[in-house]
């Protein structure tokens, strides 16, 4: 009954592409962020930190990079464990080397790295599509973590092979090394993904969006009313990479505190992040979000209910879990592939006409 | 806009011919020829999809290009907008001689077209799809647009006004925000056309604008046709099967066959040419 758009009359153009055209889910964001930035901080403590918040921070930014790349531009990729890597890498090469770096200006500066490799990476691209363009990919992500393994240079030569992130503050705050409190290093993230999803629903909705979503959807009608294919699918590539790495930096410097290539940044990530952004909605902003808060709560969920509550041996709740994501991803692919956004919007078209269905 | 007549066109005594038309129509100035197509040849492997043809089509006509299926005429528009790369000769636009070209580049040279299948982006609504048909025209660099507020939305704006008078010229605001996807095909070709006449072309191609569309659709779609060649003055090239429609709306036709030019005129000289009719009626070929 509330949900509606009655007497809630359009004048203008800008009014009409708003983001949130009605009240009822302009006031909703508005309380999320409120509680987001005032409340939380004030609740969180170290175990929400490690196994919620950060995680789930940390993948919403590289949801974000890959839907953009995968959901809007429509190329498929399986780097996003190499592209996590390289801002990872970056993020470390320039703590130790740029010791009066404030942070958040080196995760910008791991993000671009990353965008410029994933530029290169982007190359096939232009001649490869589908499943072909996702083995390609695939490449890039075992040449990068053989490469960070391999270079003693990308890890200081370290004995151990491992990075590891340097203590550092921001504002006098400390936001990296062992001594940092939760609140902190929530902020950092919660406020680098807000301000990137707000960018990423920018960029998707005006030229640039449109170019990627016209090469997605018919590429040689695109090119013909004057996409360059050239410049749309590599500004897909560095857009979406710059996000990734900057949540490989987010991922090494703030959440883990360190990192070792082979482990950190498999394969294994490449395809939890796609799964994400497929259960949360390919082509969405908020389906990225709300795929990365899915798959980083139900593994707690699945411990939490199934082994410490009923004392089920961890590995069948593991391996539950395993078959569940299994399962829903097959439902999404088949039954709605624009995900969870997607059925949130039909509800809301629903709740629209209730009680009066026509 | 006028353009300045080519060499050769300005030799022609019938450059700004006035033509009278039949269907009652305010009479039209026809200019010079804009593009002239010259002895093009265009082969796949071992098949001759176009064989040394060449025609013009002169700024502000309406030139149909007739023929049986097959008959090269999607190739011929292919060509033009560069997505096939003809083995021999020469296209000329605006007086210039074309070189290699990218079919990206030559719509921003102002040619914009639809096509034979839909071919729309099925996953945008009808205004992004109609908006998409302006990138050409926009500006604001990936800066401006991850900051939105400002300059880019300004841009947006404007861009908007201009799409939502195409949107009331085709009369499709009920289906503004609709994801094109489950429009009817009628509609469909509708919106394509939209998303060409967004680009402002100068030369607008249409391929089969009126297949597979009823009776009073293929009215519609004429009365679009010919008011975007009055109002807005651009030059139309496009490709019909329907003989009603082309011989009413057409000034000039062009017929090819198995890839030849077998005949090119007014559409009463093509009617009565012995060659066309054979092609029509299915006369062997010696
Ligand atoms: N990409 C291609 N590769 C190989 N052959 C092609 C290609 N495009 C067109 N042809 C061939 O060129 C010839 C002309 O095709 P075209 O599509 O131009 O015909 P058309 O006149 O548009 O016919 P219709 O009325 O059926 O649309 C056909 O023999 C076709 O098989
Ligand atoms: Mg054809």
């Amino acid at each position: 009954m509330f949900y509606r758009e009655a007497g809630e009359f359009k004048t203008s153009y800008q009014a009409d592409q708003a983001t949130f055209p009605i009240a009822f889910d302009r006031w909703g964001y508005c309380a999320v962020v409120a509680v987001a930035f005032l409340v939380v901080p004030f609740l969180i403590n170290p175990y929400w930190e490690q196994a919620i918040f950060l995680p789930f921070l940390v993948f919403a930014m590289a949801a974000l990079g890959l839907n953009i790349l995968t959901g809007y531009c429509g190329q498929v990729s399986l780097g996003t464990g190499g592209f996590m890597a390289v801002g990872a890498y970056a993020c470390y090469k320039l703590m130790t080397a740029f010791v009066w770096m404030p942070m958040p200006l080196v995760v910008i500066l791991a993000g671009l790295c990353a965008a410029a490799v994933g530029i290169v990476f982007g190359l096939p691209s232009l001649r490869i599509k589908g499943f072909y363009l996702a083995v390609a990919t695939l490449a890039a992500q075992f040449f990068l973590i053989w490469l960070f393994n391999k270079v003693g240079w990308f890890y200081n030569y370290s004995a151990t092979g491992q990075i590891n992130a340097p203590e550092r503050d921001f504002l006098g705050i400390l936001v990296t090394g062992p001594n940092t409190r939760p609140w902190a290093t929530y902020l950092f993230c919660l406020s680098f993904v807000f301000v990137f999803a707000w960018v990423a629903r920018n960029l998707t909705r005006g030229r640039i969006g449109r170019s990627w979503m016209a090469i997605r959807d018919m590429d040689i009608a695109a090119e013909i009313i004057g996409v360059n294919p050239l410049m749309a699918k590599l500004s897909a590539f560095a857009v979406s990479s710059f996000y990734i790495g900057m949540a490989g930096a987010m991922y090494f410097a703030i959440w883990k505190g360190a990192a070792e290539g082979t482990e950190a940044f498999s394969i294994e990530i490449s395809f939890v992040v796609l799964f994400m952004v497929i259960l949360g909605g390919l082509g969405s902003i908020f389906g990225s979000l709300v795929g990365a808060a899915f798959l980083t709560l139900l593994p707690v969920l699945f411990k939490n209910v199934l082994a410490v509550q009923l004392g089920w041996p961890t590995d069948i709740a593991a391996h539950l879990e395993v078959i569940l994501i299994g399962a829903l991803i097959i439902f999404f692919l088949i039954k709605e592939p624009h995900g969870i956004a997607a059925l949130w919007r039909i509800i809301k078209e629903k709740l629209r006409l209730w009680p009066f269905p026509h | 806009m006028s353009l300045p007549p080519t060499a050769e066109a300005a030799a022609d005594d019938q450059t700004y011919a006035v033509v009278e038309e039949e269907h009652g129509l305010s009479p039209r100035r026809v200019g010079p020829v804009v593009m002239d197509i010259r002895n093009i040849t265009l082969r796949f492997g071992g098949v001759v999809a176009i064989k040394d043809i060449s025609f013009d089509i002169r700024e502000g006509e309406i030139r149909a290009i007739i023929g049986p299926n097959g008959a090269g005429k999607s190739s011929m528009l292919n060509v033009i907008n560069g997505f096939y790369h003809p083995q021999e000769g020469e296209i000329w636009f605006r007086g210039e001689k074309r070189g290699s070209m990218k079919p990206h580049e030559i719509a921003k040279q102002g040619i914009a077209r639809t096509f034979q299948n839909i071919a729309l982006f099925k996953g945008m609504t009808t205004l992004d799809n109609i908006m998409t048909g302006r990138l050409t025209k926009m500006r604001r660099n990936m800066f401006w647009q991850a900051v939105w507020s400002g300059p880019a939305e300004a841009e947006e704006i404007e861009h908007r006004e201009k799409v939502e008078k195409i949107i009331d010229f085709l009369e499709i605001q009920h289906i503004r925000k609709t994801p094109v996807g489950r429009l009817p095909y009628g509609l469909q070709k509708r919106v394509e056309l939209g998303r060409a006449l967004a680009a402002e072309p100068q030369l607008l191609l249409l391929d089969e604008p009126m297949a597979g569309m009823n009776v009073e659709e293929k009215e519609d779609m004429s009365r679009f046709i010919l008011d975007v060649n009055e109002e807005f003055g651009t030059t139309i090239a496009l490709i019909e099967h329907d003989m009603g429609v082309v011989m009413d709306i057409s000034d000039r036709v062009v017929v090819l066959d198995y890839g030849r030019k077998i005949g090119d005129g007014t559409p009463d000289e093509v009617r009565t040419n012995q060659d066309v009719i054979d092609a029509y009626l299915g006369v062997a070929h010696d």
